[in-house]
């Protein structure tokens, strides 16, 4: 029987939610949480011989003690192949699942599965280094998931050849294969060319990548003089949450006056975010969204001023599309306003 | 959002603690932060040191923004 080491988060390995999300790496013998589901479409071929928990936040906030930690855990198991996630749309596990994910694959040489959707920031930054199944956005595409992960790690753990992105469901990882074709190039092309005009879909042998950059904007000149505004995906909103802003998947952003405010306090500000534990920003959002000392250097003069408003909206699992959509609504208003430079903080 | 603010012509620095992530999206000005759920603040200090602490961290964030760049730049100390 095969072996199979996974790793999960505090949520999915049952511990707790954003409050437990500072917790160390555990070490569980056997099987945890969604475990279960995968050690089940393993079919007696290969079973969970340990899990690994670890909360999102300590291993984004301590990424390569948390890998060396879990290195030296899986080590011990010498599994046939490694197992993280699927993390869905959660920015820190997925990031967390595929940096382990490409750990365990250098330092041991062990292949690796993991899952996400195509959203989640892991992708864009570990796809070349794993087997990255693309799951739906949240937890509710765990049964269609699992199965595929499963697919996939048995076929690695057997060392049988892999097939093809669109075959087995994984993401694109930028491999190139030579391979027999039925029909020459420039029939393939050609062939394409008539669907496209056609408008009919076809689908292209080599995916072009999308790289979306914009150059750095020159820098403030003078910034005793200039106007700075604050923007946050932090979820910082006056309390009671005016705007109702979404605690995750925020389908919109609120612009909130902070003319004559000089201390974000416990009574007057919270957080809407549903994405980590709140209980520090709730205490002070002046540790998410810093006005109490834009005050102060504004009263010093070592800025022109603070814009009269502020703009948040809840970054936790909201679709990049809605995401563009903010920013671009919001640059918009503060280039009117007069705004010279932002400082846009996140958690 | 911190591209779509540059893409405007606005100079934008982003403060936050998971840096790869803020590469990953495009920011070009980052400013590393303290933790998750306090990019700007530590609770384990005293109020005074908490706020020297962001302060800090804000002037870093002032200084980004008046540093000519050309590409990512995150801005350690």
């Amino acid at each position: 029987m095969m072996k199979v080491v996974h790793y999960i988060n505090q949520f999915f390995g049952q511990i707790g939610g954003e409050e437990k999300a500072d917790i160390t790496p555990q070490l569980h013998e056997g099987v945890v949480g969604p475990g279960m589901a995968l050690k089940n479409a393993f079919k007696g071929e290969a079973d969970i011989v340990a899990t690994i928990i670890c909360g999102d936040s300590y291993f984004a906030e301590h990424q390569e003690e948390a890998t060396k930690t879990i290195l030296d855990m899986i080590k011990k198991y010498n599994p046939d192949v490694f197992v993280a996630g699927p993390a869905f749309n959660a920015g820190r596990y997925g990031t967390a699942c595929g940096a382990v994910c490409k750990a365990v694959k250098e330092a041991l040489n062990i292949p690796v599965v993991t899952g996400m959707y195509i959203e989640n920031p892991g992708v864009d930054l570990y796809k070349k280094d794993a087997y990255i199944v693309l799951t739906k956005n949240s937890a509710v595409g765990m049964r269609e998931a699992v199965p595929k992960m499963a697919k996939l790690a048995l076929k690695l753990a057997k060392g049988e050849p892999m097939g093809s992105p669109q075959e087995e469901g994984y993401i694109p990882r930028g491999i190139r294969k030579n391979y027999i074709a039925d029909e020459r190039g420039s029939k393939r092309a050609v062939d394409m060319l008539v669907k496209k005009v056609n408008g009919e879909k076809f689908e292209t042998e080599f995916e072009m990548p999308s790289f979306d950059r914009v150059a750095p904007n020159p820098p403030v000149k003078d910034i005793t003089k200039a106007k700075i505004a604050l923007v946050t995906s932090g979820g910082i909103v006056p309390k009671g949450n005016p705007d109702r802003i979404e605690s995750s998947s925020a389908s919109k952003f609120g612009k909130y006056d902070i003319d004559g405010v000089y201390d974000l306090t416990e009574a007057t500000y919270e957080t809407a975010h549903g994405g980590y534990d709140p209980t520090y920003a709730n205490a002070d959002a002046d540790r998410v969204l810093p006005v109490d000392v834009l005050r102060d250097l504004e009263k010093e003069g070592k800025i022109g001023s603070l814009h009269r408003y502020y703009y948040a909206t809840v970054g936790n699992g909201t679709a990049v599309a809605s995401a563009k959509k903010f920013g671009a609504a919001i640059a918009k208003e503060l280039i009117a306003d007069g705004v010279d430079a932002v400082i846009l903080t996140s958690t | 959002m911190v591209k779509e603010i540059e893409r405007a012509g606005l100079p934008v620095v982003h403060m936050c603690t998971i840096v790869p992530i803020s590469k990953t999206v495009g920011a070009n000005r980052i400013v590393p932060t303290v933790a998750i759920p306090h990019p700007l603040g530590n609770p384990n200090l005293s109020k005074e040191d908490e706020k020297e602490l962001r302060r800090k961290l804000v002037l870093k964030a002032l200084k980004a923004l008046q540093t000519p760049i050309k590409d990512q730049t995150v801005f350690e100390d």
